[in-house]
């Protein structure tokens, strides 16, 4: 049923990396994002693989699931890999019609694929098994230094949550109105590109008209709940961090330095 | 003699509408001197049809709508000099018609704790309510769940956890029932009977189905903003002729025991329901 989609690509697994604070996991992901870019050795990136094995055996998910997040950037990494292997100038290794193959090009190649898988996955790793709902309150608790830029952190967080509460309603939401101008004689499927567009129309607009509706509704049931903004709210599990969290800080830390080490001596 | 909660004194709204240069177009009167007191611990029914001014008039009793004219005194206190707001609104929750439209957040028991977190009440005391309010309505299995996964008069008995997760001492409920099946009515319906009874939660039902204010203490009946009928169920249902001038739809039992009546059947007043009609007809013989 289309009201049970799961939104993101949450994993349940009882692990090590699923209880830590999100918090941890976001900085472990900007961490090991920048930490791709440090060095453009062959020993650097078998470091950064392999610390990055570690965690996903960690984390106990299965890697087909990790490997499916590689799917959707299979064309972004083909047209990459071509224009490296075709453009950079260097030792010729093989030359046809007016094409050719350098040394130096395959290397940038792969080096670029790989650190393309090793982004993605690194970050499929952090949505994998973190909620969306920790996520936001994670990201609310990590931005909430921008408060003092007047930043509306709060707002923002809440308004992500909210979000993910009604993605799931306006999704059954668009399949109720489809259904009814099909029944109707709307044609969604046939025709041109343009003619298609077109057919969105009489689905688009009822879809505007009921979202603000409901907007309208629970701004009401908000307030009447007492919402007053972010201002002296609480939060029935505020994020606190635990031992496991300031280690993990310590492994990033660590990692980070000798990635840097490798980086240099290697 | 009980305390009176809220204290409602010729409350008259207007709806007005502005063209594009402010000047006023039109105005309509929703609600037209409504005077009327509620008192505590009782279970109030405002009846009427729709356009009849009940919702707008219930949404004056937690301010989410201020009086055009007239006062609403809540346990002493006049809503329009009240400061902050949310301290009135902890006391006097509301339930709206459509349930999916009140929930905030995509598991239960964070949406049972919104309130209480935006009163700035502390994690633990948080999480004793909320246990406190899912087990009083029946939900506790679902403490985990996704609202989506919970049908109709599921979601309307998380929105009256929500209310009890702040202790309020009034309830009001805008058409609860209106997009139930009859067995997610019954649910709510006998959840917060319970919580009136029980909890001695005062409760107003704005509704505009006979056959949901059969049990309660007060039927108030408003037609064009203003209220036309007061009394017990029983008062309210033997006038079925000026329930009827309302645009009001009559329950079957009590308009079949008005018509046995009407054909010289010695039935007594007042039968609301289909075992009251039995007993009574059984008396006959």
């Amino acid at each position: 049923m289309i009201r049970d989609i799961t939104l993101g690509q949450y994993y349940e697994a009882d692990s090590l990396i699923h209880k830590l604070d999100p918090r941890v996991k976001l900085a472990f992901t900007l961490i090991y994002i920048i930490s791709l870019y440090v060095g453009h050795s062959f020993y650097c990136y078998l470091f950064a693989a392999l610390f990055l094995a570690g965690v996903i055996a960690l984390s106990r998910v299965p890697v087909h699931f990790m490997l499916r997040g590689l799917r959707s950037i299979v064309v972004i990494l083909v047209i990459s890999a071509l224009f490296n292997i075709f453009l950079v100038d260097g030792e010729v290794l093989v030359r046809f019609w007016k094409l050719r193959i350098t040394k130096e090009g395959l290397v940038t190649a792969a080096y670029m694929v790989v650190r393309l898988i090793l982004l993605i996955l690194g970050s499929t790793v952090m949505t994998l098994t973190t909620t969306p709902n920790d996520l936001t309150d994670g990201l609310e608790k990590s931005l909430s230094f921008l408060k003092i830029f007047r930043f509306p952190v709060h707002d923002l967080a809440m308004m992500m949550s909210i979000a993910l509460r009604f993605i799931p309603i306006l999704v059954e939401e668009v399949n109720k109105i489809m259904k009814a101008q099909m029944a109707r004689g709307a044609d969604f499927d046939g025709g041109s590109l343009i003619k298609k567009a077109k057919a969105m129309v009489p689905m688009l607009i009822p879809l505007f008209v009921s979202s603000f509706r409901r907007a309208n509704d629970l701004a009401l049931a908000m307030e009447a709940r007492c919402y007053h903004g972010g201002e002296g709210r609480t939060k029935m599990y505020p994020l606190k961090y635990q031992t496991h969290d300031y280690l993990a800080y310590l492994v990033l830390l660590v990692y980070l330095a000798c990635m840097i080490l490798v980086s240099k001596v290697l | 003699m009980r305390n009176i909660l809220i204290k409602i004194r010729d409350l008259v709204h207007e709806y007005r509408e502005y063209d594009e240069n402010d000047n006023l177009v039109k105005t309509m009167r929703a609600v037209d001197g409504v005077t009327l007191d509620i008192e505590e611990g009782s279970f109030v029914a405002v009846l009427g049809h729709n356009g009849s001014g009940k919702s707008t008039f219930a949404k004056h009793l937690n301010a989410l709508l201020m009086p055009t004219e007239g006062t609403v005194i809540f346990s002493g206190r006049d809503v329009q000099e009240i400061e902050n707001l949310w301290e009135l609104r902890k006391e006097a929750g509301m339930i709206f018609q459509n349930p999916d439209n009140q929930i905030i957040s995509n598991v239960v028991e964070e949406d049972v704790a919104f309130g209480p977190e935006n009163l700035g009440i502390p994690s633990e005391e948080i999480i004793a309510r909320v246990a406190f309010a899912l087990q009083r309505v029946g939900m506790e299995a679902y403490r985990l769940s996704s609202p989506n996964k919970l049908s109709g008069g599921q979601k309307q008995r998380i929105g009256i956890a929500g209310l009890l997760a702040m202790k309020p001492r009034c309830i009001l409920m805008d058409e609860p029932t209106a997009m139930l099946d009859p067995e997610g009515r019954r649910e709510v319906l006998r959840t917060v009977h319970e919580l009136n009874r029980q909890e001695k939660i005062t409760v107003v039902m704005i509704t505009h189905y006979l056959e949901e204010v059969v049990d309660v203490d007060r039927v108030v009946v408003m037609d064009h903003g203003k209220i036309v009928m007061d009394g017990t169920p029983k008062e309210i249902f033997s006038r079925i002729d000026k329930l009827k001038e309302h645009h009001m739809r009559v329950p079957q039992v009590v308009e079949l025991a008005d018509e046995l009546r009407k054909e010289g059947i010695a039935l007594p007043e007042g039968i609301l329901t289909v075992d009251e009609l039995v007993e009574a007809l059984c008396r006959l013989r």
